[in-house]
């Protein structure tokens, strides 16, 4: 029976160290082919008509002009007449032409009429939604109006988050290219194996008949799993023509129509003890995330308060559809959160760290893990020498402040299947059809793979990113990494049992008794007895090993699990004269169970935390009320943070026997959960108010200090 | 982006010759930095480009400290903020430079350029038109989305803001804009270049359909200390809030003579004498320069959501004058 389980600390020589991820040289230096970069033989360009009003019914289409235009192969009506469209930039007809300013003129000279219909794009005042307002039933847990009326501190707040769209650094799109009956589709997406079911489905074909292919993806964040209507309508425009068609968003279709994270609103009172123990919850939000509205974000978050009364709200809107945002509802339920446990803490001039550690025990299963990440994350940052009460009263205008949060997600994962294959040369691959986001997972496969070999990890081929290989998941919900680390360590593993028994003979020794190591394989306990890996494959003659492993396999033990807990603390300054917030340091600790890369996942956590800042400060989907359109569909009014705008970043894995123990937990979402609530905290905390708002631009930090009666 | 005629005359005599009367039909080429994107998002529709940058006489940057600065219009920012003339004499141009905070905006981008890109007006590049007004001409602004939008010279009906980073410093330094149109050249002072639209039809300078610009003559400081302070969010890539450029005549920590600018404020380069003569015959302190930007801003009119800017335009005086009278010039 091969060895399934990972192996103990003091023998791993590849997990959990720092490896460089594998493709960071072919990135790099340019040479890393994205969808986006791709070009087919005889391959036409898509563009689509898109509608210019938030709400509207088709009248008629009239594409006679534009089937006319040079370079012109195909025109196709999408949305018929009668058609009722929900968001403005959503598509209508779809054309292709053999360039793409060709393609651009055609879709231009489409004449379509619509009857517009009333719109809604603003829901920050929830009395003038109307119908469109959806009250969910009222939530409530233990006696909140009892806990209220004996509470000794009560403290009230008005919050709200914005709504953000993902915006892909490669835009959301497909090349779809027919070979006689048999569907290509080279997508930017999160799910090879996923994304072709909806081609099978929505094209009539057989399974058989699709194969998906994508090497390198430029960001999904959670938007890119589905075909979409460009990938389906693609895939029969180029059915039409003849010829493969590409379908790219452009930069304004990109953050128009291709997803948002939805917003929340909430009035929220809390009830505690002089100490700082903290008794009761009342929240009423809202919000929206399109035509869908928005359900409740996960309140109270992390906090399992005894007394709750929730009430919320989703508001249908015409802005565009939502899509889930790294960690779904959990950056906003923690924003919420996490500022009125501020705002109590200011109210009772006591030092959140001090309320939080107060109130350990309400944070679950993991609250002592939660209480070391605290006291680790206040040693980094020096919490203790630098925080003070609300307000920074040294003088100047520019003002100090510290800020905390902390947050879960579960991770578990996904389902996978890995194919190993040691062939006589030596050489080694494991093939899965999965995806690399850019978080490193080609690299933890080879990893995992390696270690469980007793190889170099230079000796393991990845082939990921085709449907022809064995099915793995799709990578959303941090349930990736937990996925095919478990595939490929049973399928490592059990390839290697095959191999132990083939050259068992000539080491003289039980297949059971052998274990591999160095490039070698031995006799446990016994260097000196050992071929050379080269040597032990040679004996396999012609013919290669080839083992499935898979995600579950409930039979061979469990490799990974679900379930985090993070913690992060914000250091800013605020200019008091210009409301501009500078992000001085941030503070990440994370637990995340066994880690297989250190490095790669550090690096997510810098990337975590640089996209926290962005929503903290700058990112907010900005629609006119009037127009029914978004004013900031491009990169210069949708505002992303440069290296100049992210500070000091200082991250801490937390490891040991707790993590190791747990197995593998996937960390794409946690660590972007806590940033905005830090981030909040931390300028409420230097400017003596809290800005309810995020992102926290200059106009709003100024609002707030006037309200409170001003700094200036 | 529609099909056009492409033209790189190599004379001005030749790049006049093939503008026309009708803006919007011919379009001038330089660094392209604001021309191109305002084609791809189909604001601007030319039939015909004119490339104007093998036009040799347009380049190039000479000093002489009896008749000043001499700056082609195809200088890129880039190249001002690096000469060495510049940062002694001129610091306010070239932090205004600095200001721009794409490098590839600065190395691509011109003096002529920044003067003539059209406004950051979200309505505007969002196909709304330049006075962003919707179909019965009713304004979009006004109860529409306009923290970005004008807090002086906002009677209407224009509301964006001049995006200009380097007017409101040639403005103070007192520098001429040279023109070059059939008739020949003809120089306008910095403040007379722009002008508030009426119509979507009009542009926000004041050259003519077959004109350019084609260089910007910048006199002698006579020692006056200058200086740019830009209030912007980020320090990547970011359009400025508000900033003032300043240019101080100073004996000692005294102020003789003064001249404020302020930029982003108002749909064009907005000088604001009361200031300058508030400021004159002081001493500069914190609370001079403070109580100077308070008087930069007495006629800021708030719409509905740009009230900061008036705070954000105070500071931008204030810092813009404690840095002025900290330098050397």
């Amino acid at each position: 029976m091969a060895e399934y389980n990972w192996p103990e600390a003091s023998k791993r020589s590849l997990i959990g160290k720092r490896i460089s991820r594998l493709d960071g040289p072919e990135k790099v230096s340019g040479k890393a082919k994205y969808t986006y970069d791709l070009k087919r033989p005889g391959m036409l360009y898509g563009k689509m008509v898109r509608c210019p009003h938030a709400h509207a019914k088709v009248s008629s289409i009239d594409t006679s002009a534009a089937e006319k235009m040079p370079g012109v192969k195909a025109v196709k009506i999408i949305q018929d007449p009668g058609s009722e469209i929900q968001w403005a930039g959503d598509g209508v007809v779809v054309v292709a032409a053999t360039e793409e300013h060709l393609a651009e003129d055609a879709a231009r000279a489409v004449k379509v009429t619509y009857e517009v219909l009333p719109h809604l794009v603003r829901e920050e005042d929830l009395s003038k939604a109307g119908d469109r307002a959806k009250p969910a039933a009222e939530k409530v847990a233990g006696d909140p109006t009892k806990a209220f009326s004996e509470a000794e501190v009560v403290s009230e707040g008005t919050y709200s988050i914005a709504v953000i769209t993902h915006c892909c650094l490669e835009s959301h799109g497909q090349i779809t290219e027919w070979e006689g009956d048999k569907l290509n589709v080279f997508p930017s997406t999160q799910a090879v194996t996923g994304i072709g079911g909806e081609f099978v489905k929505a094209l009539g074909i057989p399974a058989t008949n699709v194969r998906v292919r994508m090497n390198h993806v430029g960001g999904g964040f959670g938007s890119k799993f589905n075909a979409d209507r460009w990938g389906i309508e693609g895939a029969r425009l180029a059915k039409l023509a003849g010829q493969p068609v590409k379908i790219m968003l452009e930069r304004d279709a990109e953050l128009m129509v291709a997803g948002g994270r939805p917003s929340s609103f909430a009035k929220i009172k809390m009830g505690a003890k002089k100490d700082g123990t903290i008794t009761a919850w009342e929240s009423n939000s809202w919000g929206t995330g399109g035509p869908g509205g928005a359900g409740m974000p996960p309140l109270p978050y992390v906090w399992q308060i005894p007394n709750q009364r929730m009430n919320h709200t989703g508001v249908a809107t015409n802005i565009g559809p939502a899509r889930a945002w790294r960690a779904p509802n959990h950056p906003q339920a923690c924003f919420l959160t996490m500022s009125a446990i501020e705002d109590l803490a200011a109210a009772l001039k006591m030092d959140p760290l001090e309320i939080c550690l107060k109130n350990i025990s309400l944070l679950g299963p993991r609250a002592s893990l939660y209480q070391e990440e605290l006291l680790k994350g206040a040693e980094i940052i020096e919490w203790k020498r630098k925080w003070h009460l609300r307000g920074d009263t040294t003088a100047g205008h520019i003002k100090r402040g510290l800020g905390l949060s902390m947050h879960t997600w579960g991770g578990a994962p996904h389902n996978s299947e890995c194919r190993v294959t040691i062939n006589p040369d030596g050489s080694v691959s494991a093939e899965l059809a999965s995806q690399d986001l850019g978080t490193g997972t080609r690299t933890v496969i080879a990893i995992v793979a390696a270690e469980t070999l007793g190889l170099p990890i230079e000796a393991i081929k990845v082939n990921i990113g085709d449907s022809a290989y064995p099915p793995s998941g799709g990578s959303g919900g941090s349930t990736t990494v937990g996925g095919v680390s478990s595939s490929t360590r049973r399928a490592a593993a059990d390839a290697l049992d095959e191999i132990f028994k083939v050259v068992a003979p000539a080491l003289n020794a039980d297949p059971a008794n052998l274990e591999a190591a160095g490039s070698k394989i031995q006799v446990k306990g016994d260097a000196s007895k050992s071929m050379t890996w080269q040597q032990a494959c040679s004996r396999l003659g012609v013919k290669p090993i080839r083992a499935n492993g898979k995600q579950p396999d409930p039979a061979k033990g469990s490799l990974a699990s679900s379930g985090v807990a993070g913690i992060q603390m914000a250091e800013v300054t605020v200019d008091t004269e210009t409301g501009i917030v500078k992000i001085e340091k941030l503070v990440s600790v994370q637990d995340m169970g066994l880690i297989i890369d250190a490095k790669t996942a550090e690096s997510q956590i810098y990337g975590a935390l640089i996209m926290g800042v962005c929503y903290a400060l700058y990112e907010e989907k900005i629609m006119d009320q009037a127009t029914g359109r978004m004013l900031n569909p491009n990169m210069e009014f949708y505002k992303l943070a440069g290296i100049g705008d992210i500070g000091t970043l200082v991250v801490h894995l937390m490891t040991g026997q707790e993590q190791d123990a747990r197995g593998v937990i996937g960390l794409g979402e946690p660590p972007v959960v806590s940033p905005g609530a830090a981030i909040s905290n931390a300028v409420a905390n230097a400017i003596g108010v809290r800005v309810p708002s995020l992102p926290i631009t200059p106009d709003r930090v100024l609002t707030a200090m006037e309200k409170k009666g001003g700094l200036t | 982006m529609r099909a056009f005629e492409y033209a790189s005359p190599t004379t001005k005599e030749q790049a006049v010759a093939l503008l026309n009367n009708q803006w919007g039909e011919t379009e001038v080429l330089a660094g392209g930095m604001d021309l191109l994107s305002l084609m791809k998002d189909d604001v601007t529709r030319p039939g015909r480009v004119i490339n104007i940058k093998e036009i040799k006489e347009l380049h190039g940057l000479q000093y002489s400290p009896s008749t000043g600065l001499r700056i082609g219009a195809l200088v890129t920012l880039q190249e001002l903020l690096e000469n060495e003339t510049v940062r002694k004499e001129y610091p306010s141009l070239a932090q205004a430079a600095e200001g721009v905070t794409s490098p590839q905006i600065r190395d691509l981008g011109t003096v002529g350029g920044d003067l003539c890109q059209r406004p950051r007006c979200w309505y505007f590049r969002g196909g709304f038109g330049l006075l962003a007004q919707d179909s019965s001409g009713k304004s979009l602004v006004l109860e529409g989305e306009n923290k970005y939008h004008a807090i002086l010279g906002n009677s209407g009906p224009a509301y964006f803001v001049n995006p200009s980073s380097l007017a409101p410093a040639l403005i103070a330094l007192g520098a001429k804009i040279r023109l070059f149109g059939p008739k020949g050249a003809r120089d306008v002072a910095a403040g007379q270049f722009f002008v508030t639209p009426k119509t979507n039809q009009e542009r926000e300078y004041a050259l003519k359909t077959n004109e350019i610009v084609t260089e910007l003559l910048v006199p002698p400081t006579g020692g006056a200390r200058n200086a740019t302070y830009e209030v912007r969010q980020k320090e990547a890539l970011d359009w400025p809030l508000a900033a003032a450029a300043v240019s101080l005549k100073m004996s000692g920590k005294n102020v003789t003579s003064a001249r404020i600018v302020l930029g982003h404020v108002a749909p064009v380069p907005w000088p604001v004498p009361d200031a300058e003569k508030f400021l004159a015959g002081k001493t500069v302190s914190e609370q001079v320069a403070q109580d100077t930007g308070g008087a930069a801003v007495t006629g800021a009119k708030r719409l509905s959501q740009n009230g900061y800017k008036v705070q954000l335009a105070r500071v931008a005086v204030k810092r813009a004058i404690l840095r002025a009278a900290e330098g050397g010039a």
